[in-house]
């Protein structure tokens, strides 16, 4: 019998989208100075879902001024013990609202509501909850015992983890007694202005927390305003090399958290069915929209027709569509700009050489959409094993032995992560430790945990995000000057 | 070891104790975590109207309605196959289940009861549940079923001879049921909540669909935990690459612990979804249990009807 | 007429329920210039013996528990104490005698050590486990686990305040606790049984005595199954306990003058916890 699933769509009702929004400043929304409007559509259907405002130049030195205000008057001179009790406040009011954040994620971004609701929002939640406890608890971080918060945080975060990139932003920065100015990606705007209804719930200070929507001219101007003292950013690398040049010279700090080109490898004794689990969670969790997909499978040769057959299969009962239907598994490209980008890799791919495989799939007339694609035939030397897609598309090689696995996985500029598939132990630890990447996952892939510090290596930026290293990258070690 | 090398060792994997382990020791390892997530995501699937009504009807036609108590009696019996035959005397769109299932001394009342109805009745055999006793005297027990009129066979592996890695033995007693069996369909009971872990579920199945068994069955029932989500995907896979390897396709059947109709519709779904349509039939694929299908009535009366029922609404049999 | 208040009756917390002492014994709680204020069940051996095994039965659970869901339950139990603080700082006042004003100071200090250890569950393996750069070939980590079941001799001076400072942090490591109250003013003790049962702390993990420290201590100091003891609030008799503690080589934490009030040190953590190191090797 075949059993189809009969649409099952989470309701939009529970979320209230305004026509139009300002900027979050100083504890209120207030209309720009200086900004400009733009609109913010569902990726789905192309419908206009909001006017945001991309802020201007007096717009955001006069965000960063109120959040250096709140800084120096209030939130830095705070015991941590209360600051920390802000937090819990926000990481409960999140798991209260989780429904309705979750649903306006996957309206704004077009992720399913399967993963917005199960992954993006608790994560969020708990990386308040997790950084709560830390604000009273600085001098156990490592730096000493008297560590002082940086001053005013300027964080720019991408459109793929809106509100989880909020959370990994804005919670180890108040935690450590910083105030924040945050600018949402230009194309998933709405869950960041929720949240500062959350702050507002919450009866934070007025200034510690100040959200600017905009796209990249805003940023720009917040990274580079006089008084941000640490710069935050997740996104593109090659925008993450532009703000090191801006930074440069400067006392400014920053976190970096860049591309990636993630190898998969998997050996021929690991355990199968996970690995294609895993390698179908490393491409399509999130459309491939995440820096760390596991974009290049590497298979040893002497399963590798065994695992693309099963790889194959399971690709094709992936469920693609309507991004608040509970069963979907993959949901829409976010921009038509990204899915232009994909495309264009995509055929550069087949130009070059690559035999392209989908699974038969039926796209929806509206939005944007792409199929879950594989690359087989793929060399080290073809585009599509060099370039960050950010997409659904995987491209497979193969290897040998653990060493030559080992060095192509390597053979990247980029380092941030990597999955290693074997039963056996030893063979675990051994790839873990020669492989130049921020975080290995081994019979899993893309974990995240609050408690777990995140980044890469060479051109996936520096720094950490969560755990002790993440919530160091706020902090600076104070020392008493000798008399 | 791929697929090639299952499909050219089957022949030889059972011509001694060695290439057996052997074998078996060469499936793919299940990795335990990774196993229960991908359940544990499938459970997540939402089943509305139209295929939940569906998903129902089908469940209702896939039970085993089952009675294994030292308690049973031929009045018990008979009431149980009213039920299998007319489960909701109420409404008459409700289809009958695919089998009775009792012990082999109650078969022939089954046989009688359910007379021509097309429901099927299956006995336990093989000392169940325990599978403690000398192949003889399971070979004998078996016997009395069939000779009693049982269209299918519920067997125990013995689970002793397993944990102690005497595979080939434990393979050769269903090569000996399945051969007092003949025609009729065997059903190879893992007892999977004695087995530990996965790998060994893996391993065990293997053993039942290469000794020739019709299904391969999760448990007796009598142990906890019974069947599981995670349970039920690793043997699904192993139906799956069976069929792969060999090209015949073995039935499985989910027993003990399966109460509700959303239970139901979850191992439903990791059907659809690891094996497909081809799974989706009471051929191919049953639920062993008794209290659940009251609970799949109740909901498919929700259905209809569009408010929520009692208990008291179906009968107790 | 005015109306006649309700009287609360104070029992013991064991395992999740609220039983009578199994000896049918009370003893008289008087506030601090010795008037009536309440009778409390005088726990005995047996008592003791029953907690123990719930609080054995409650740690497989607690102790497996994600440390971000011990996290949670904790921080829950200071949420509903919050909610309740006027009838604590009515209690403490009256059982240990303080003004108005200190008692208040003194509950929320109390709610704010619940916040203080929750945020510590996920946390203290990062700040005292570690990777071991061992000379060979191995991948070698250490990090912390509960000791197991611990017995809590809790403060005589601090009621509340003192006794969720000895408390939480066991709870916090995923041990799982036999508490005996503070003798004199063995109330508040009752009422956080209470807030505990309410606040999603799985029954058995903390489990309450109220009686007489020369009778029940002992019987605890010397139970083959408990794995440590505190004996901060054993009074002149301690050296005794640590005696009978050695016998199954309990992890025994001696009374030290402690400030309440203050942040709490480390070690009100880690004495209760292991330190487990895995060898594993490393080559392809």
């Amino acid at each position: 019998m075949d059993l189809s699933y009969a649409p099952a769509p989470e309701s939009r009702a529970i979320v209230d989208i305004a026509s139009s929004y300002g900027l979050f400043i100083d504890g209120e929304f207030v209309d720009p100075v200086d900004g400009t409007p733009f609109k913010t559509v569902n990726p789905a259907t192309e419908e206009v879902l909001a006017e945001v405002t991309a802020a201007g130049p007096q717009d955001v030195d006069r965000a960063v001024k109120a959040a250096h205000r709140a800084w120096s008057r209030t939130w830095s001179r705070m015991p941590g013990r209360e600051r920390g009790k802000y937090l819990f406040r926000i990481a409960r009011l999140l798991q209260e609202r989780s429904r309705e954040l979750a649903v306006l994620e996957s309206i704004d971004n077009g992720k399913p509501i399967r993963e917005s609701r199960d992954v993006d929002v608790p994560l969020a939640a708990a990386h308040f909850f997790y950084h709560a406890g830390w604000a009273d608890k600085l001098r156990y971080v490592g730096l000493g015992p008297d560590p002082r918060p940086l001053g005013v945080a300027g964080q720019v975060i991408p459109w793929n983890f809106p509100l989880l990139m909020l959370a990994w932003k804005v919670a180890p920065a108040l935690a450590a007694g910083n105030t924040v100015v945050l600018k949402p990606a230009e194309t998933t705007p709405l869950t960041a202005l929720l949240f500062a209804q959350i702050v507002q719930q919450a009866d934070l200070p007025p200034g510690v927390v100040n959200i600017l929507t905009g796209a990249g001219e805003t940023g720009r101007l917040l990274v580079a305003h006089p008084d941000v003292d640490k710069v935050a950013f997740t996104g593109s690398t090659e925008v993450g090399k532009q703000i090191a040049r801006t930074i440069a010279g400067s006392a400014k700090k920053a976190t970096l958290e860049l591309g990636g080109k993630a190898a998969n490898i998997v050996f021929d004794d690991a355990p199968i069915d996970q690995a294609v689990e895993g390698i179908v969670d490393g491409i399509s969790f999130n459309q491939g929209h995440v820096c760390c997909a596991g974009s290049r499978l590497l298979v040893q040769e002497s399963v590798a027709d065994d695992v693309m057959a099963r790889l194959k299969r399971r690709l094709a009962t992936l469920r693609l569509g309507d991004p608040l239907d509970k069963n979907t598994d993959v949901g829409a490209i976010n921009s038509a700009e990204q899915l232009a980008r994909i495309r264009e890799l995509s055929e550069v791919g087949e130009a070059e050489g690559a035999e392209r495989w989908s699974p038969a799939c039926d796209l929806p007339d509206r939005g944007y959409w792409f199929a879950p694609t594989i690359f087989t035939g793929v060399s080290q030397a073809h585009r599509i094993a060099r370039e960050e897609i950010f997409g659904p598309v995987l491209s497979v090689l193969t290897f040998r032995t653990p060493a030559e696995a080992v060095e192509k996985a390597n053979n990247t500029p980029y380092g941030l992560s990597a999955g290693v598939w074997t039963d056996k132990g030893s063979r675990i630890l051994w790839t873990a430790d020669q492989l130049r990447a921020g975080v290995v996952w081994a019979n899993t892939f893309n974990k995240f945990d609050p408690t777990s510090p995140f980044g890469g290596y060479k051109e996936s930026g520096y720094g950490r995000e969560g755990g002790r290293h993440g919530l160091a990258a706020y902090l600076a070690a104070h020392v008493e000057a000798s008399r | 070891m791929t697929l090639l090398d299952v499909s050219a060792g089957v022949a030889e994997a059972t011509s001694s104790d060695a290439s057996l382990r052997r074998f078996l020791h060469g499936l793919p390892g299940v990795d335990q975590v990774g196993a229960e997530a991908r359940a544990a995501m499938l459970s997540t699937r939402s089943i509305k109207t139209t295929a939940k009504a569906a998903a129902i009807d089908l469940a209702i036609r896939m039970v085993d309605l089952t009675t294994l108590e030292g308690a049973d009696t031929p009045g018990k019996v008979r009431a149980l196959c009213a039920k299998a035959m007319r489960p909701d005397p109420s409404d008459r769109t409700v289809p009958p289940v695919a089998a009775v299932c009792v012990y082999p001394d109650l078969v022939a009342t089954a046989k009688q009861a359910l007379g021509t109805s097309g429901v099927r009745v299956a006995s336990v055999a093989t000392a169940f549940p325990s599978g403690r006793a000398s192949l003889e005297v399971k070979l004998r027990d078996t016997r009395d079923a069939l000779a009693a009129g049982a269209d299918e066979i519920d067997m125990v592996i013995d689970r002793g001879a397993f944990l102690s890695g005497r595979y080939l033995e434990v393979y050769e007693e269903v090569v000996a049921v399945k051969e007092a069996c003949g025609d009729t369909h065997l059903k190879v009971i893992l007892e999977t909540g004695e087995l530990a872990t996965y790998d060994n579920v893996r391993r065990a199945s293997w053993i039942g669909m290469l000794a020739g068994g019709d299904f391969i069955k999760t448990s007796t029932g009598k142990t906890s935990p019974a069947a599981t989500l995670p349970v039920l995907l690793v043997m699904l896979e192993a139906v799956r690459d069976f069929r792969e390897a060999t090209g015949r396709q073995v039935g499985v059947k989910p027993a003990g612990g399966i109460r509700s109709t959303k239970d139901a519709i979850r191992h439903l779904v990791t059907v659809n979804e690891t094996v497909g349509s081809d799974w989706l039939d009471p051929a191919w694929f049953r639920f062993g249990a008794s209290s659940l299908l009251n609970d799949l009535l109740m909901q498919q009366a929700k259905a209809s009807s569009g408010r929520y029922s009692g208990p008291d609404y179906f009968t107790l049999d | 007429m005015s109306r006649i208040p309700v009287a609360k009756t104070y029992k013991l917390y064991i395992g999740g329920a609220f039983p009578r002492s199994e000896s049918g014994r009370t003893y008289g709680a008087r506030d601090a210039k010795g008037g009536f204020l309440a009778n409390a069940a005088l726990a005995s051996r047996k008592d003791a013996r029953d907690a123990v095994v719930a609080a054995r039965k409650a740690f497989p659970g607690w102790s497996g528990a994600t440390a971000y869901n011990r996290g949670q339950v904790l921080y829950r139990v200071a949420e509903v104490l919050e909610g309740r603080r006027a009838q604590f700082a009515d209690e403490v006042a009256r059982t240990e005698g303080l003004p108005a004003r200190r008692a208040a100071a003194v509950v929320g200090a109390a709610i704010d050590r619940w916040v203080w250890y929750a945020g510590w569950t996920d946390k203290i393996a990062q700040v005292v486990g570690n990777a071991n750069p061992v000379a060979g070939p191995y991948f070698n980590v250490s990090a912390p686990e509960p000791t197991g079941v611990v017995a809590v001799l809790a403060p005589q001076d601090s009621s509340l305040l003192g006794l969720v400072s000895v408390v939480a942090p066991v709870l916090a490591g995923g041990n799982t606790a036999v508490v005996l109250a503070s003798e004199a003013h063995p109330l508040p003790a009752i009422s956080l049984g209470e807030v505990l049962a309410t606040s999603d702390v799985p029954g058995g993990v903390v489990n309450v005595l109220t009686g007489r420290v020369g009778e029940v201590a002992p019987w605890l100091a010397s139970h083959m199954d408990v794995n440590a003891i505190d004996l901060t609030g054993a009074g002149e008799g301690w050296g005794e306990l640590e005696l009978a503690a050695a016998d199954n080589l309990k992890r025994v934490r001696r009374p030290a003058d402690e400030d309440w009030m203050a942040e709490p040190a480390l070690d009100r953590l880690t004495w209760c916890l292991e330190t487990k190191t895995v060898w594993h090797t490393k080559g392809a």
